[in-house]
């Protein structure tokens, strides 16, 4: 990876040089389409952000690369694994976070991040202090021993996002991981996932705040309707739609409500 | 809106909220299924009127006056359902202090909340009475068949038995949380709940085994010692009895007695409900149970689950409670098998069907919170590992589960007759591999705490796995005592299990 250009918060950008995610094809259909015929590409190094309209098929696509959802027809390849061909192999580079923290309210954030790193097949030696580390930087750490029954919401999602990066994988995938934390705990986790970024790692994001996508995204696809409507850098999605100094808020109510959107 | 107005808007959305929970869990949740719920209701309740007859049919020409002895197993009955009944209610109440997710709502209304939760306190005793009602009907049917309309007075005592179990439930809880706080309780009226519900029952057959060697707990209650030592025939202790006979004077003093138990208790509690709900609340939320510092473990993945597994397991306070009375159910079969430790009492062999069924109830249980009640299926799903591989782990934890608690026992019985126990350990297999795989055919997505609900998912894995339990009980007794039942029975039991394979969901995996 070759340095590139800087990001309005001084964030060094990595010009990425393989793929880290390709999707071609994609499609799924329940009552109706959800996700038709999806092509994305996601460069190893990258902050991606997903952005779309309530049931524009985000978490779909999301759930079907993590391997929780199995696609019609398509192909997803995990840095050049074959997703769907060799799950386990694709599994061990990536992990996955939902909007909804699933964990295990009778575990210690210290027993789910032992739990998790165990599944990964991480050794105890490497694992404990990455354990350690994550729950010092989320804030957690004073609350390691103590079971995750009675949790708020954001501390909840703050130890899913620790399972997430405890084995460190090379690809994360996050949906809304932002939901329900307060502004401090999104600060904790921004700050978290960028480090990760600059570390080299990839990552892909759905969420809602148009303020995460513009701030920390290298690239932002718009999704509407199971079909990527607009993709690019925020200037590039601003030239390709003649507005120059538009928020990408108004660019995004402008994208999803083209007819072809609909 | 006027107080009266309001507390009987209150009543109304209680008893709402009471039939929408019940009729939920009569329906899987499913709005479709009513009809099929309504006949399947219809048609257990009129196949309950065969075992009703066969229990108690030959009592309803008992006419009064008694005498001691009829009195003494009437009475005994009666304080055993009122027991299944106060069990309930116990989990009844503990259910509304930690689950209820209106409590909030009631707490910041502007209503006097001592009115509010006495109505909660009147519906708690309303639905545990009407559940009650519900499965004595079969039975007063049946006397009533056979013994004239004198016998509608036991719907009079039912009605008195509720009241008065949930009155005492309500009270015990409250007291509870008083004095062991609200981390403890919720275990210990869990397990509160289990030991009364078996207690009675267990402390009869104990001591029938004890003095007589038998496990039929009325041959205790019907000897001349008991007889000796009981009260008079005019004795309060007989009312019961006599009301559910049609003593009129009786029953109205028992109805009379059980409402105002539930007023005192609705007068003494309904303000501290409100502090009991509120410190609930509050230890949901502090989550102050702390781990010990220790190194984390290696191994691989499938050990990574199992102990995640076994950890959940060990933590999980309903599984503690229904272990238990699971294992209190075992100790007078074991009590049975030091006593004929020496000799080959034909008594011993009714260790086998009761150690058999308990192996295939519990495996049941541990099976849908390991392989359904996964609270964090995601990561599973996202983990570097085959579905057969997490599978294979959460039968793994089942199994030896159940080797670990049976084991002992069957070891135990090795020394009394091998035979047995080999019979009894491959029985115990058998009957925990059905249930487990009954569990793993109709496995459902959902979170453990709904394991109350396990059974609304599926009627058919529910009485599956009873029947394949009872079936392998039976199945290992009769192989015992006459070898080519054993063998029949066995097969019916496994065609049963092939049956149920066969009407199991397609699964992807």
């Amino acid at each position: 990876m070759v340095a590139g250009d800087a990001k309005p918060d001084g964030v060094a950008v990595m010009k990425p040089d393989s793929s880290a995610l390709e999707v071609k094809g994609l499609t799924k259909r329940f009552d109706r389409l959800a996700v038709d015929n999806l092509d994305l590409t996601i460069h190893a190094g990258e902050f991606y952000a997903l952005v779309g309209p309530n049931g524009a098929g985000k978490t779909t696509t999301l759930r079907m690369v993590a391997g929780l959802l199995r696609p019609d027809a398509g192909a997803v390849s995990i840095f050049g694994i074959d997703a769907l061909q060799s799950p386990v192999a694709a599994k061990q580079v990536m992990a996955w976070v939902s909007d909804e923290p699933m964990i295990y309210d009778k575990l210690t954030p210290l027993e789910y991040l032992e739990f998790v790193a165990g599944l990964w097949g991480i050794a105890p030696s490497v694992s404990q202090p990455v354990a350690q580390d994550l729950l010092e930087s989320l804030g957690l750490a004073p609350h390691r021993h103590e079971r995750c029954e009675g949790f708020s919401k954001g501390m909840r999602q703050k130890v899913a996002l620790a399972g997430a990066l405890v084995h460190d994988p090379r690809l994360i995938i996050l949906d809304e991981p932002l939901t329900g934390l307060d502004a401090v705990s999104a600060r904790h986790v921004k700050g978290l996932l960028g480090m990760r970024v600059r570390a080299g790692c990839t990552v892909i994001m759905t969420t809602h705040i148009l303020e995460v996508a513009e701030r920390m995204a290298d690239r932002i696809g718009v999704i509407a309707s199971g079909r990527l409507v607009a993709e690019g850098t925020l200037t590039e999605l601003r030239q390709q739609n003649g507005h120059a100094d538009t928020s990408l808020e108004d660019l995004f109510i402008a994208l999803v409500t083209l007819p072809e959107a609909a | 809106m006027s107080s009266a107005t309001a507390l009987s808007w209150f009543a109304r959305h209680e008893l709402r909220l009471a039939w929408r929970e019940w009729f939920a869990m009569m329906t899987g949740g499913r709005r479709k299924r009513t009809r099929a719920a309504i006949i399947g209701l219809v048609c257990f309740a009129a196949l309950l009127h065969l075992p009703a007859w066969a229990v108690i049919g030959r009592f309803a020409d008992l006419q009064l006056p008694l005498d001691k002895s009829s009195l003494i197993v009437i009475s005994a009955t009666i304080f055993l359902a009122w027991t299944l009944m106060l069990s309930q209610a116990i989990e009844s109440v503990t259910r509304v202090f930690y689950a209820r997710a209106d409590l909030d709502l009631i707490m910041s209304s502007p209503a006097t909340l001592a009115n509010l939760f006495s109505v909660r306190i009147a519906a708690i005793a309303l639905s545990v009475t009407a559940i009650a009602v519900l499965f004595s009907t079969p039975f007063i049917d049946v006397l009533v068949i056979g013994g004239g309309a004198r016998w509608l007075a036991a719907f009079g005592v039912v009605v008195a038995m509720g009241l008065s179990a949930a009155a005492i439930a309500i009270a015990v809880t409250i007291l509870l949380f008083r004095l062991i706080g609200p981390a403890r309780t919720r275990l210990i009226a869990q397990i509160l709940a289990a030991i009364i519900g078996a207690g009675f029952v267990i402390a009869l057959q104990v001591a029938a085994i004890m003095s007589y060697g038998t496990l039929s707990r009325f041959t205790i209650l019907t000897s001349g010692s008991v007889v000796a030592y009981a009260p008079d025939a005019d004795s309060i202790w007989w009312w019961p009895a006599r009301a559910v006979m049609g003593d009129s004077k009786a029953l109205l003093l028992l109805l009379a007695l059980a409402l105002m138990l539930l007023g005192s208790v609705m007068a003494m509690f309904s303000h501290r409900f409100a502090d009991t709900a509120i410190d609930a609340a509050a230890y949901g939320a502090s989550g102050s149970r702390r781990a010990k510092e220790r190194p984390f473990r290696g191994g691989s993945r499938q050990q990574a689950l199992r102990r995640k597994e076994f950890s959940l397991l060990w933590r999980d306070p309903w599984l503690i409670s229904q272990t238990l009375m699971q294992l209190l159910y075992l100790v007078p079969p074991a009590l049975l098998l030091w006593r004929n430790f020496a000799d080959s009492s034909a008594a011993l062999t009714l260790i086998t069907p009761v150690i058999v069924m308990a192996a295939g109830q519990l495996a049941g249980g541990l099976a849908w919170l390991t392989i359904s009640g996964e609270d964090a299926p995601d990561l599973v799903a996202t983990a570097p590992l085959t579905p057969s591989g997490v599978i294979r782990a959460k039968i793994e934890v089942v199994l030896i589960a159940i080797a670990a608690i049976f084991c002992p026992l069957v070891a135990a019985l090795a020394f009394a007759s091998p035979y047995q126990a080999a019979v009894s350990a491959a029985a115990i297999i058998i009957s925990a591999a059905s249930a487990t795989a009954i569990q793993l055919w109709f496995r459902v997505q959902a979170r453990r705490s709904q394991f109350r609900r396990r059974q609304t998912s599926s009627r058919l894995a529910t009485f599956a796995e009873a029947f394949s339990s009872i079936g392998w009980a039976a199945s290992a007794a009769l192989l015992l005592a006459l070898p080519i039942a054993g063998l029949i029975c066995g097969l019916i039991t496994a065609g049963l299990v092939a049956i149920t394979w066969k009407f199991s969901p397609r699964r992807e995996q």
